[in-house]
């Protein structure tokens, strides 16, 4: 005979039962047909919603990738490991993309760029600039109240010692935002390996940036005419330098006479050398920007270390391969 | 009639649920933030608690309460013992109520995605909701109703549920826009908010005795 509790045992397994089958039945009629690969793709991102795709976050990225419309290189975060696995995911051909890094192109701490005005409101670049033009005597310079640090969803920027930001290049993803957020536009994105930057972008003429800045670009041409791979050009009373021609060969920082141009390569630039190979045959005497090559015709040619720049151009000018980099 | 709507507007305003009897606060709090999600989430808890009202009404009268109504005790007892399975009230209202909760749950990730996620977490969270549990043990514990007052108090409670939301966020979205002493910006500030429409909540105590 069944006693109570066995009923009341009975009873609530009948129960669960019941809800449960309720519960397969309605899980196959309101089935949602999610595309595994959704999921796949939103555990491959990073899940920062930094939005340097230019989608909203990384949920609507990855939908974006599985409805075709968006590359698998658009997330600066990620990096090139991630586009793989993107392309891996959706079974595509990886584009890669070229990481790249901030630039803050301003110079201008207290000792080089005088502040003309004294700002005691909200603390932020955007309305600083807003309120009074900003308050560095350069109309260009940057503000250092940091509204690129706040934005920075990676903490790879922060307000150095002369109240000018600083890049940590290692956490620095390139996703933008804090280009976004100067009101001045000093920060550009550059590609991780181009070296060689202009830190100033005062479009005044040379007589005026001259005298707010001690390391203002002046257009004083100075660059152009030492940069052997016409890779700078001064536009706007301001020297621009084309990373698809430079070299980073760091001619142009020797020549500027106000050390507006940063030679970020300075320490790992390498120098040519001539190896015994060398057949003589001079190609490289005329390649060489420099005149750091020399030698007799027919002999093995020398390089001489303190001119050569490390640019590089005598290498594929060589036609037996002779020439090698190596560190200083 | 009048009986039934003496029990709708004393399910909805004089007892009200959130802010008189402090029932579901866990939802009043946190999706009480948009006007269109308070409404979702009210709609969502209406249908749920009408439909757990409707079980639990049946479980309660055919299963749990001793007497002639009790199936099992007419299928499985001898004539004359009788069964009282009251004590499983809890586990089997939880039960019922979870089910019908997962049931909205796809029914809502299927036909409206965007209150799915609008609702996100306290979707789910409507399982322990003590105020769908509180409908169906007051209807049945405390006041015994049939099944006609048992639906309309369910939908009373569930309307009165979703005044209060709507009413809450409405007052939060004005004070997004405010300047809120920072000390209280956030929840501090809701809580105080609550704290005030409870206490005018209170003007409709003694309208309906009952």
């Amino acid at each position: 005979m069944i006693g109570e509790v066995g009923l009341a045992i009975g009873f609530m397994s009948v129960l669960g039962g019941v809800m449960g089958l309720g519960l397969a039945v309605a899980s196959k009629k309101f089935a949602v047909e999610h595309d595994p690969r959704l999921i796949e793709l939103m555990e491959a991102l990073p899940g920062a919603n930094c939005g340097a795709c230019g989608f909203p976050g990384c949920q609507g990225y990855a939908q974006g990738v599985l409805d075709g419309v968006a590359e698998t290189n658009l997330c600066a975060p990620g990096g090139a490991d991630l586009v793989g696995e993107l392309a891996k995911i959706m079974g595509v051909e990886a584009s890669t993309l070229e990481p790249e890094l901030a630039i803050v192109r301003c110079q201008g701490k207290d000792a080089n760029c005088v502040s003309d005005a004294r700002y005691v409101g909200v603390q932020s670049c955007r309305a600083c600039q807003i309120l009074a033009g900003g308050t560095k005597a350069c109309n260009f310079g940057c503000l250092g109240f940091g509204d690129c640090v706040d934005v920075c969803p990676f903490g790879a920027i922060y307000i150095g010692p002369d109240k000018l930001p600083l890049v940590v290049d290692e956490k620095c993803t390139g996703c933008g935002k804090c280009v976004e957020a100067c009101p001045r536009a000093i920060i550009c994105l550059q590609p991780e390996s181009q070296k060689t930057h202009v830190l100033c972008i005062n479009t005044d003429k040379g007589a005026k940036s001259n005298k707010v800045c001690k390391t203002a670009c002046i257009a004083c041409r100075k660059c152009v005419k030492a940069c052997p791979f016409d890779a700078i050009k001064v536009v706007n009373n301001v020297a621009i330098i084309n990373a698809e021609n430079c070299r980073n060969c760091g001619l142009c920082t020797a020549a500027c006479p106000k050390s507006s141009i940063l030679d970020g390569a300075a320490d790992s630039r390498q120098q040519a050398y001539i190896q015994e190979t060398c057949t003589g045959c001079g190609e490289c005497v005329s390649t060489c920007h420099c005149d750091a090559i020399t030698g007799e015709e027919g002999k093995r040619h020398k390089i001489n270390p303190v001119k050569c720049t490390g640019c590089e151009a005598c290498l594929d000018s060589c036609p037996v391969t002779a020439i090698a980099m190596r560190d200083r | 009639m009048k009986e039934l709507i003496l029990i709708l507007i004393s399910a909805a305003l004089v007892n009200n649920f959130v802010l008189v009897r402090f029932l579901g606060l866990c939802p009043f709090f946190g999706v009480s933030k948009k006007i269109e999600t308070a409404i979702g989430m009210g709609m969502a808890v209406i249908f749920v608690m009408v439909l757990a009202s409707i079980v639990t009404w049946g479980i309660w009268n055919f299963v749990l309460v001793p007497g002639p109504s009790n199936i099992l005790q007419q299928l499985f007892l001898p004539e004359g013992q009788s069964l009282d399975l009251t004590y499983l009230k809890t586990v089997a209202y939880i039960l019922v109520i979870a089910s019908l909760v997962q049931l909205t749950e796809m029914f809502l990730m299927k036909n409206n995605p965007s209150l799915y996620q609008a609702l996100g977490v306290f979707l789910p969270l409507i399982t322990t909701n003590c105020a769908v549990l509180g409908v169906a043990l007051i209807n049945t514990q405390d006041k015994n109703y049939s099944l006609a007052p048992t639906l309309v108090h369910a939908v009373g409670a569930g309307l009165g549920f979703t005044l209060a939301l709507v009413l809450m966020a409405g007052i939060r979205e004005k004070l997004e826009d405010h300047n809120v002493p920072k000390a209280l910006d956030g929840f501090p500030i809701a809580f105080i908010t609550a704290g005030l429409m409870a206490i005018a909540f209170l003007g409709f105590s003694g309208m309906i005795t009952d």
